[in-house]
């Protein structure tokens, strides 16, 4: 296992609901709790996948993670020193070392400015010398260098951006990233090539990748651990192997389920219910609603991390695992 | 179930006109059969929603129908071209027959109206002679078909959930007991657990109705598991048609088969996959010959020069099978 980077714990976020009508008279503060202590550690050299549905505040993680976002709550800690950065130059110095990938490299890449500006803006701002923009087209596989150097993001197909996007994070020389669904916008034939770039590069330069998906099987394929998110809580984590094929969360169990699976047909059956409204979640486990094995205590209790049992680090914020833990 | 609903010969359909012109759907055949689910899969800009949208003779300037037919057999009746359909002819056809669910749908409704109006409109629109209260209690009956409380009727959109919006959406689709059912990646945009739920429910609701489905999609993993028969599209043409468990086991056509290998799976042992190289081919300016071959890991002299014909592979058994690749050449 390699050593701790970046180590998040008990992090919350509340977004604030506007009031309106009487509710401005009152003292009320109504808001979305998007994240509710979530904690994890990222270690050099490994993936962990952050797998939830849309809502479930991955990529409000993501964002406040990569201080886009203060938090309402909780500690960020780099290197084992509790980090908050509002702006200037100790954001910078954060940035350099933890750096974002966004979803969509049609956005996220300036349409008037080409390649070779992109880049050596991320050089020249993070202090490295501009000669090494040939070296950063080449370890995103964008060969020869020249071809690209002066191409605008619209003369360049999705998955050669989201190249552009990756060499750009790497420009700053980071020892995180931050990969907020950076496959989910591409062709289906190309996203493979983008994760096993990724992965390739998390090898050779020996980082710490936070991939987040809603996708649980590229995060059995691409993640080395994978945590489960549901309505803003971590509801199960452990090695990606163990989460997919031994899921211990009913949450997870009804999420692979749900994956396509070509070996089976559909069946008219009706699982149900939605996700629940986060301004207001429910108390004690807050997938009791539609749980199918829900008991009288989870909806009192939030139910804490429990070990499974089966394999070490594997856990789940599940009572039904209370005896196998004690 | 195997008597023919859809006949789709030929068609070609181009967006602008003249030396300028980008061909998105060239010389497609299919068929669609009685009751069957038809999975039409390929990748952005591979003609997908252009050939539906064709079809339905819903494509909008500078969408241009080339040439081809689109023969429907009713029930009772003779077959005819909807293409040649005057524009009379046309509104009784659409959605009486053909019903179409379009992409990213849940944006689709009417944010200012309530559902109620809007599902009550296409009713109004087709059956002129129909009272308020009789439209009222069938919006009502195709509320509860797609599995929502009649409640919501008095709703707007943006109070729905997404997966809500995209059922309202379907039973709208239903309203005049449509034959076909087209459905424009109706998933795309929902979680895969709500996902799931509607197409539950759509395996449920055919099963009982028995209209026969168009289903477009990229997701081919959800496909195999879907739909009956499967077509996959490239550069605007249609390379390989199988059944999907044929499809699943045994793809002749590359294409097929590095589509196939390109989603992890969730069971079974993992493996190293490789995507497909490349990126797809921009319209403006095919390869020659298959416009596959650029990406082709096993093309190969005639792929360059002359585009393979979609037909049945020689040497195979299997019916209903046809693919267009030099490697397997049409009997």
């Amino acid at each position: 296992m390699g050593e701790v980077v970046l180590e998040v714990v008990e992090l919350t976020k509340h977004f604030p609901v506007r009031r309106r009508g009487r509710e401005a008279l009152t003292r009320l503060r109504r808001a979305v709790r998007a994240v509710d202590g979530v904690s994890f550690t990222l270690r050099r050299g490994r993936v962990t996948a952050m797998v939830g549905e849309s809502g479930s505040g991955k990529s409000t993680v993501a964002k406040v993670v990569a201080q886009l976002d203060p938090p309402t709550g909780g500690e960020i800690r780099l290197h084992g020193q509790s980090v908050r950065v509002r702006g200037g130059r100790a954001f910078r110095a954060y940035c350099r070392r933890v750096q974002m990938i966004f979803q969509d490299p049609f956005a996220s890449l300036n349409p008037v400015h080409t390649v070779r500006y992109h880049l050596t803006r991320a050089l020249r701002v993070h202090g490295r010398p501009a000669a090494d923009l040939p070296e950063l087209l080449a370890q995103v596989q964008l060969s020869p260098p020249e071809r690209y150097l002066d191409k605008f993001p619209h003369e360049l197909s999705g998955g050669q951006r989201q190249r552009v996007a990756i060499a750009r994070a790497l420009g700053a020389g980071p020892e995180v990233l931050l990969a907020d669904e950076p496959v989910s916008m591409l062709d289906v034939s190309i996203r493979l090539g983008v994760l096993n770039l990724l992965r390739d590069l998390k090898e050779r330069l020996d980082l710490a990748i936070l991939y987040i998906t809603h996708d649980i099987a590229s995060a059995r394929y691409f993640a080395d651990d994978t945590l489960v998110m549901y309505a803003g809580r971590v509801v199960e984590g452990g090695d990606s192997e163990t989460v997919t094929q031994a899921p211990a969360h009913p949450y997870t169990q009804l999420l692979i389920d749900s994956a396509p699976d070509p070996e089976r047909r559909i069946s008219p059956d009706t699982v149900g219910g939605e996700p629940p409204s986060l301004i207001d979640p429910p108390a004690g486990c807050r997938f009791h609603p539609r749980c199918p094995k829900a008991m009288a205590r989870c909806g009192e209790q939030a139910p804490p991390r429990l070990e499974v049992g089966d394999r070490p680090g594997h856990w789940a914020a599940c009572w039904l695992y209370e005896e196998a833990a004690s | 179930m195997s008597e023919i609903e859809l006949e789709i010969k030929g068609l070609n359909v181009d967006y602008g006109l003249g030396e300028q012109s980008v061909h998105a759907v060239r010389d497609v055949d299919l068929t669609l059969r009685r009751g069957e689910v038809l999975g039409l899969a390929g990748e952005s800009g591979s003609g997908k929603s252009t050939l539906a949208y064709g079809l339905t003779r819903l494509l909008p300037p500078p969408g241009v129908i080339r040439g081809g037919q689109v023969i429907y057999h009713p029930e009772q009746g003779e077959p005819f071209d909807v293409l040649g359909l005057s524009d009379r002819q046309l509104r009784a056809f659409r959605w009486a027959q053909t019903s179409i669910v379009f992409q990213g749908a849940m944006n689709s409704l009417n944010p200012v109206h309530k559902i109620s109006t809007q599902l009550t409109d296409v009713l109004r629109a087709h059956e002129p002679g129909s009272t308020r209260a009789a439209r009222l209690a069938r919006a009502r009956e195709l509320l509860a078909l797609v599995g929502i409380p009649a409640d919501r009727l008095d709703s707007y959109p943006h109070q729905l959930s997404g997966g809500m919006r995209q059922r309202v959406m379907i039973g709208m689709a239903l309203a005049l007991r449509p034959k076909i059912v087209i459905m424009d990646e109706p998933t795309t945009a929902l979680d895969v657990v709500v996902q799931r739920q509607i197409l539950g429910q759509l395996v449920g609701l055919r099963e009982r109705l028995g209209f026969s489905v168009l289903f477009i999609t990229h997701d081919l993993s959800l496909l195999v598991e879907f739909s009956d028969r499967i077509a996959i599209m490239y550069g605007g043409r249609i390379v390989e048609q199988a059944s999907a468990a044929g499809l699943h086991k045994d793809s002749l056509h590359p294409y097929s088969h590095g589509l196939l290998h390109s989603f992890p799976a969730l069971r079974g042992p993992r493996e190293e996959l490789s995507g497909i190289p490349g990126s797809p081919p921009d319209l403006r300016s095919m390869p020659t010959g298959c416009a596959f071959h650029p990406r082709c890991p096993h093309s190969f002299d005639p792929c360059v020069r002359r585009v393979p014909e979609l037909g049945a592979p020689q040497g195979r058994p299997e019916q209903d099978r046809s693919v267009a690749c030099w490697l397997h050449p049409a009997s």
